[in-house]
């Protein structure tokens, strides 16, 4: 059976999760095949995701270690006084 | 590391988040889009962790867990931020909203090392925090911070379909608006004819 792009891109996000049944991952690896505009959205959309999901996006705020490490010693020593 | 901190050791609680503080604050600054109140409520999740420690089961892992305490510090911050009617628009979107993804004639892979470049960065950033907070939300839990579908739908309260089209969607909506820009922004190939 042969399936057009826009049912293709239905299935891209379980294609790249790797869980798409067997006779629909046929189905969109043959039309992969001789697709370039699918293969494309799908290159695009695996980099976009590895890219997006990078630790790198979000930096952290300067200080912010400092600042939480800070909090969190008063609020440790607030509700477990050492003993010694 | 938990059982000897729950015995009494509470100083090894340092130790025991150094390596989540990176995806705790990204993830409140991708759902709050403020640096200052993400801090803040990064700050209180992890207050939370340390004092409901006990509450910890074992089975899950930490950082799945750290991860929903988080969420939901996000969530009932924004609760107070921001009105219903938001939200219901939002929810509404799911519904008609057939997420269509850019079309392209050639894709010329895109290296991490692009994440140096600060123009690069604010792209993201943009993309991320500019996805409607049903897929941003999603997106983070499954994408960035790698929980499966089951932990996302429980974390998330929803069903294992509904985290399946939502997650195809934020990606779609990602791939649209991403695809074009970050082409854009990567250098112009240079014509080296004797390569
Ligand atoms: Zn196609």
């Amino acid at each position: 059976m042969v399936i057009d792009c826009k049912h293709v891109w239905e299935h891209i996000s379980g294609y790249l999760d790797g869980t798409l049944a067997p006779e629909q991952l046929e189905q969109v690896q043959k039309h992969l095949e001789h697709c370039e505009i699918c293969s494309a959205i799908l290159d695009s959309t695996r980099n976009i995701l590895i890219l997006t999901a990078d630790d790198r996006v979000f930096e952290l705020p300067l200080g912010f270690s400092e600042r939480l490490h800070a909090r969190l010693d008063d609020e440790i020593k607030r509700i477990s006084p050492e003993v010694t | 590391m938990i059982a000897s901190i729950l015995s009494g050791n509470t100083q090894e609680f340092h130790s025991l988040i150094r390596p989540y503080e990176r995806s705790v604050f990204s993830m409140a600054l991708s759902l709050l889009q403020n640096e200052a109140d993400a801090e803040d409520a990064a700050q209180d999740a992890f207050l939370k962790a340390f004092r409901n420690l006990k509450a910890f089961r074992a089975e899950s892992k930490f950082s799945t867990w750290l991860i929903s305490i988080t969420l939901n510090e996000a969530r009932s911050r924004l609760r107070k931020k921001k009105t219903m009617k938001v939200q219901s628009i939002e929810e509404q979107q799911e519904e008609h909203n057939h997420a269509s993804p850019a079309l392209l004639r050639d894709w010329r892979e895109i290296p991490s090392e692009a994440l140096e470049r600060q123009e690069v960065k604010l792209i993201l950033q943009q993309a991320i925090t500019d996805l409607p907070l049903i897929y941003r939300e999603i997106f983070l839990l499954r994408d960035v911070e790698e929980l499966s579908v089951n932990e996302s739908a429980e974390t998330l309260g929803i069903s294992v379909a509904s985290v399946k089209v939502r997650l195809h969607r934020a990606r779609m909506m990602l791939q649209k608006k991403l695809a074009p820009q970050l082409k854009q922004t990567s250098p112009k190939r240079r014509w080296l004819p004797w390569l």
